[in-house]
């Protein structure tokens, strides 16, 4: 049966992973690889290295650790932050990124996904979409961290990433994000209807219940996860073991 | 030394790294003799059946592929050429090494089209899977899949159908799923194939 799959994600600035250095003391440069390692050897299913550094030294720094996650982890990897053209996501499918995910620049620029798609296969593209509530009661998606609403509605943005080429989905409650008070799942239930593609839940996460929540109500078929690995609340082998408990396919 | 056909379907770095960390030599290549001469061969591929076939043709590969005689690896679209026929290639001979169809997955309820992600192997066979179990789980991304077949070495089911996961017919093995991103087991199934 195909299992749902967990997935940590890491933010990196500058070569660094910033959101995990309280994990397990792991404080150097190389860290970013060897907390993937860990992950990986943990039993996550996949990982997402985020680039949030602002500088184009920032950015070469990034296109080299890809490199390094690539000789040394052995389950998917996806890499994201500031791509904006067919060459920036050439450069990291050389480096060894198994998948890239889109987010403002496609908002921008909607063509730049079946761009990448054509050239590389829909399994390579994932478009991100943080979304939030808007005065008009629909949900848009947003840009610049959440700071931007755009005129995307979150429903037919997502479905026409879809027919553009995107091959999985992954959808952040830019309302929930960092509460720790769980997902909204008839929202993720209502998107995963909708879509012939996966779509991965991400931001919310306060506990295992939660996840286990998303990944049967919210018919999401993965969960990302950020601060309750890296500060060593749970262990990625920990969540999976609670989900399978709660009788949810996952790989042990 | 193992030879990984280089033509020109999709990245190669992913299964390189993994021969890396296994501590194997290989080169990448599509020089017909020095394919001849390998110890092993590797046919990788992502992508599209019909276009693998023909950049298999643009090449001059079909015969030399048929005619090796030491272990070759079909990985993904690269197993899937060396069936019969895929219906992503309409009317377009492949290989014909494997005794299979490839066809395509129907959208089933709760079912999305590609199969991705991790799914677990049914009915192990062979070297390929010396001292591993029914159960484990490796790394799947397909719209399109062999049946069953007497060549069906490792099966999976997704979809309502039940699929060949691996194929294998005297030296020629293919794995639908990839090997090179399957964690501890894909390294496993790597290195047995490495030692046959």
């Amino acid at each position: 049966m195909l299992a749902k799959r967990i997935i940590p994600c890491l933010d990196v600035k500058d070569g660094r992973v910033v959101k995990g250095i309280n994990f397990l003391g792991l404080q150097d440069v190389g860290d970013a690889v060897e907390l993937g390692r860990r992950y990986a050897l943990e039993g996550a299913d996949e990982l997402v290295y985020l680039d949030i550094s602002a500088t184009l030294e920032g950015r070469k720094t990034f296109a080299e650790l890809v490199a390094r996650v690539g000789e040394a982890v052995n389950i998917p990897f996806t890499v994201g932050g500031g791509i904006r053209s067919l060459d920036d996501a050439s450069r990291l499918l050389d480096a060894g990124a198994d998948k890239i995910t889109l987010n403002s620049a496609a908002i921008a620029r909607p063509e730049l996904i079946g761009e990448i798609a054509a050239k590389y296969g829909r399994q390579f593209v994932v478009v991100a979409i943080d979304a939030k509530t808007c005065p008009d009661g629909l949900w848009h998606a947003t840009t610049h961290g959440g700071s931007r609403p755009s005129d995307k509605e979150l429903f037919s943005w997502a479905k026409e990433a879809e027919e553009r080429g995107a091959g999985e989905i992954l959808f952040t409650s830019m309302d929930h994000d960092g509460t720790r008070n769980g997902y909204p799942c008839p929202v993720y239930a209502e998107l995963s209807d909708s879509l012939g593609i996966p779509v991965i839940a991400s931001g919310g996460a306060g506990s295992v219940a939660d996840i286990a929540a998303v990944l049967t109500e919210g018919k999401a078929d993965a969960a990302l996860a950020a601060s309750i690995f890296h500060y060593g609340q749970y262990t990625v082998a920990e969540v999976k073991r609670q989900l399978a408990e709660a009788g949810i396919p996952v790989r042990l | 030394m193992i030879a990984i056909i280089d033509y020109d379907m999709g990245n190669l770095r992913s299964l390189e790294n993994a021969l890396d960390r296994l501590g194997a030599t290989y080169c990448v290549t599509a020089d017909p003799d020095t394919i001849r001469k390998a110890d092993k061969v590797i046919l990788p591929g992502v992508g599209h059946a019909g276009l693998a076939m023909d950049n298999l043709v643009e090449r001059g590969l079909p015969a030399v592929i048929r005619s090796l005689r030491q272990p070759v690896l079909g990985i993904c679209v690269g197993m899937q050429v060396l069936c019969r026929d895929s219906e992503e290639a309409p009317g377009k001979p492949c290989l014909g090494v494997f005794d299979a169809h490839v066809r395509r997955f129907s959208p089933a309820p709760g079912c999305k089209v590609p199969h991705m992600g991790w799914n677990d192997l049914g009915n192990l066979e062979g070297k390929l899977f010396k001292d591993m179990k029914s159960g484990a789980y490796v790394y799947f991304v397909h719209s399109y899949y062999a049946g069953l077949c007497p060549d069906t070495v490792a099966t999976c089911k997704y979809a309502g159908v039940m699929f060949s996961a691996a194929l294998r017919y005297e030296n020629f093995y293919g794995t639908q799923f990839h090997p090179e991103k399957s964690g501890s087991v894909g390294e496993k199934i790597l290195q047995n194939f490495l030692a046959i």
